[in-house]
């Protein structure tokens, strides 16, 4: 008597892509970014990302265990993300507790609640740094020192925040040009900010990784970027002494560390490129409308997190060229 | 720049083991079970009872109706039986089991190998040839070929494509054949031209088979109106509506035939078997199978009567390996998973693979993590994450109106996915479902 043959549908055979390979590859396109903000902050940046990725893992798993009593899943490497890119949008001298409350959001509030990995509507990343910028503004705006950058003081500004500062106090932008760091500093990274915001070279580089292992395509990172030039770009012409140039907005901000790692969540972005288009489009209108117009310096958050909100209306509508279908 | 079709499609290894083994004549079984029913349409009508005497390329079974097609005998001796037996789908098939005594042709076969070119025939008569001798598509799809032959009324063909593509992984035996019979199956491409009445014909190979595409380029010298298209490897390229994208950039209306962009497909192994009807009067009752498999002693391709035990080919490659999990007959992306090593080759048998170990399961399903991997791959232009969730929640209308019934069921989506999500599992339930109801009400 031979062996019993197993019967199933086809496809008989998979590609052997699973989810935490795709994890793993978007933490290693994270790290050199990484890497820089230790160099630049200190150790305290790694104390953050620690901090921050313990936690995210931690809570997602006493929460899937005890609280909603499934199977935790924290090897997939979802909630390892979600700390590391948290931590990337902290100031590096975050005192611990924050960042656990931030955490806390993220997982909790930002990711379980809505059912976990796949279910959630909002970046949880984003929700936990939102959560912390309207709740600890103090703490969330005390930039440290870029040793890199060699600037005196306890704090410095980013070059963000000095914009803003500028215009609000009435003055042209000829009159801070001399404060904010050069082209060259902000492609490097020796400006101040949050912990990965700071090397713009670096982050494209892991969003080409990511691109060439098809982990994200280019329909987000070039539409949200492209957006954010055109439209910066269009302002700047009109009046130069009210508004920045688009190659600083690209590159100060977390523009870049939006654009690549952010607003690239699959599970947070539209299912077709052309979705993917007017989502990343409308995220770089409403960061730049934020940037110019609104209280906060920065806006790349909150445009991601409102155009998330868009998502599923873009699903609905955007929907791919069906084969042999009417033109 | 290679051709191939724009949206959509996967690049599974390709593993083609058996491609260097030449084409052998596999042993005649001592018992053949000839399933009445072997191609698309209405099954044949048995015209042999128990204790008949057949010889081989005997008539069998009657074509019933248009679609549909004769069945004839593919050994000599008795007819031990009319019986239902599963064949590869799984379900019991009514067949008639003959016992072989020997291997008697009839007469009015030619069996000599000389090369005939005779093309003095009419549309008519190629096509009459075509259903006297039994011919479906090769490729797998088994749809009888006179009646791709005939268009409907008002349609007219313009083209002729034959697909040498054979982009399933492991499968050759559309390759082995057109390294050894290019002839043959060229003179069989004429004759289809004939009947069908068109002045062009294309011939879509995947350039990981450049040797036939050498060879058919060399061949095709003498027929300009044939010409040799080398296309990109993609899979689902061998897919009709694929292959036609690819070589013309015509795209088949939904739920439209390919002649409604006046293109008619088929299969090498289709235009070498009309050869062998239409010139030497020989009628479908043999064909090559590749048996292949990772474990697989001797992965090979045979020259195979229908009607032989799956596990007579098995044997012949080298038997069984021990880790054997599934038996598929056809290719891994599109093939159907057997439960008994009894079942018959049929006339839709491309291969036989054997998978084993880890292969075999299925791994562990997954949150959709909404990569959009499946939109991305599927040929069609379907939401296949989206169509899997309106399955699983009944919801029948959402479905059609996400034009499930367009779903060719190349198994790309679920292939792709990296959470494991049996998207195509439910896809074919929806398909299944929404199928009855447009039937419903066409029926009122």
């Amino acid at each position: 008597m031979s062996k019993i043959l197993t019967v199933s549908p086809s496809p008989h055979i998979h590609s052997g892509e699973s989810i935490h390979k795709i994890m793993y590859r978007v933490i290693l396109a994270l790290i050199p970014a990484l890497v820089w903000s230790v160099f630049v902050f200190g150790i305290d940046a790694l104390r953050v990302t620690l901090i921050a990725v313990a936690a995210c893992v931690v809570f997602e798993y006493v929460i899937q265990k005890y609280a909603m009593r499934i199977t935790p899943s924290v090897g997939d490497g979802s909630a390892i993300i979600t700390g590391v890119l948290l931590a990337f949008n902290v100031p590096a001298t975050l005192p611990w507790w924050i960042i656990l409350i931030g955490a806390l959001v993220a997982i909790g509030i930002g990711k379980l609640s809505f059912g976990g990995l796949g279910q959630n509507i909002f970046n949880p990343a984003l929700v936990g740094r939102v959560f912390l910028l309207i709740s600890f503004p103090v703490q969330m705006t005390s930039w440290p020192v870029n040793k890199q950058a060699g600037i005196d003081g306890v704090t410095s500004a980013t070059p963000l925040g000095l914009i803003k500062e500028t215009l609000k106090s009435g003055q042209p932008l000829s009159e801070t040009m001399g404060d904010l760091p050069g082209t060259m500093d902000l492609l490097l990274g020796n400006i101040g900010g949050s912990l990965g915001e700071v090397s713009a070279i670096l982050l494209i580089l892991g969003g080409i990784y990511m691109l060439f292992r098809k982990v994200i395509t280019w329909h987000i990172p070039v539409s949200v970027l492209g957006s954010i030039a055109l439209f910066s770009g269009f302002l700047w012409l009109i009046n130069p002494e009210m508004y920045m140039n688009p190659v600083f907005h690209l590159l100060t901000g977390g523009a870049m560390l939006g654009a690549i790692f952010m607003a690239t969540d699959m599970v947070t972005s539209p299912m077709t490129g052309k979705g993917q288009i007017i989502y990343g489009m409308g995220i770089g209108l409403i960061t730049i409308a934020i940037r110019t117009w609104g209280a906060y310096p920065e806006g790349v958050s909150f445009a991601i997190l409102l155009m998330n909100a868009v998502v599923p209306v873009i699903n609905s509508y955007v929907k791919p060229k069906q084969f042999g279908g009417k033109q | 720049m290679l051709k191939t079709f724009k949206n959509g499609g996967v690049h599974p290894p390709a593993h083609k083991l058996s491609a260097d083994r030449a084409i052998e004549v596999l042993e005649i079984p001592k018992t053949a079970f000839i399933p009445v029913s072997q191609h698309i349409g209405a099954p044949a009508v048995p015209l042999v009872k128990r204790g008949d005497t057949v010889k081989t390329g005997q008539i069998i079974a009657r074509s019933n109706g248009f679609v549909s097609t004769n069945i004839h005998s593919p050994v000599s001796g008795k007819v031990k039986k009319i019986d239902t037996l599963p064949d590869s789908s799984g379900y019991p098939r009514t067949g008639v089991v003959i016992d072989t005594e020997g291997d008697e042709w009839i007469d009015t076969i030619d069996r000599s190998e000389t090369l005939v070119k005779e093309f003095s025939w009419s549309g008519k008569e190629i096509t009459d040839k075509i259903l006297e001798a039994g011919i479906v598509g090769l490729g797998g799809a088994t749809f009888p070929t006179h009646v791709k032959l005939i268009p409907p009324k008002g349609k007219k063909a313009e083209m002729l494509i034959l697909n040498g593509v054979e982009c399933e992984p492991f499968l050759t035996s559309d390759h082995r054949l057109m390294l050894e019979k290019a002839d043959e199956i060229l003179v069989g491409t004429m004759l289809l031209k004939k009947a069908l009445g068109v002045q062009k014909c294309y011939i879509g190979i995947e350039n990981n088979k450049p040797d036939a595409i050498r060879l058919m380029r060399e061949k095709t010298k003498e027929y300009p109106e044939i010409s040799v298209v080398p296309l990109k490897v993609k899979y689902p390229q061998g897919g009709e509506k694929q292959l036609i994208k690819a070589i013309t950039g015509r795209e088949v209306p939904s739920g439209g035939l390919p002649i409604a962009v006046g293109v008619v497909v088929h299969n090498v192994g289709t235009a070498f078997a009309v050869y062998e009807a239409v010139q030497k009067n020989k009628p479908l009752f043999e064909r090559i199978v590749t048996v292949t498999g990772k474990s697989l002693k001797k992965p090979s391709n045979f020259k195979t009567r229908i009607g032989t035990p799956i596990a007579d080919l098995i044997e012949a490659a080298g038997g069984e390996p021990g880790d054997t999990g599934k038996i598929i007959c056809g290719g891994p992306m599109m093939g159907k998973a057997i439960a008994k090593r009894e079942v018959p080759v049929t006339k839709g048998t491309s291969g036989i693979l054997l998978t084993g170990g880890n292969e075999t399961k299925r791994k562990e399903q997954k949150a959709c993590i909404r990569c959009s991997r499946c939109v991305s791959v599927c040929p069609m232009g379907l939401e296949p994450y989206y169509l899997m969730t309106v399955s699983e929640k009944q919801m029948w209308e959402a479905a059609e109106k996400n034009h499930v019934l367009d779903c060719i069921e190349c198994g790309s989506c679920s292939y792709t996915c990296p959470s494991n999500r049996p998207l195509l599992d439910y896809i074919r339930l929806a398909k299944g479902k929404v199928g009855q109801l447009v039937r419903e009400r066409k029926n009122g």
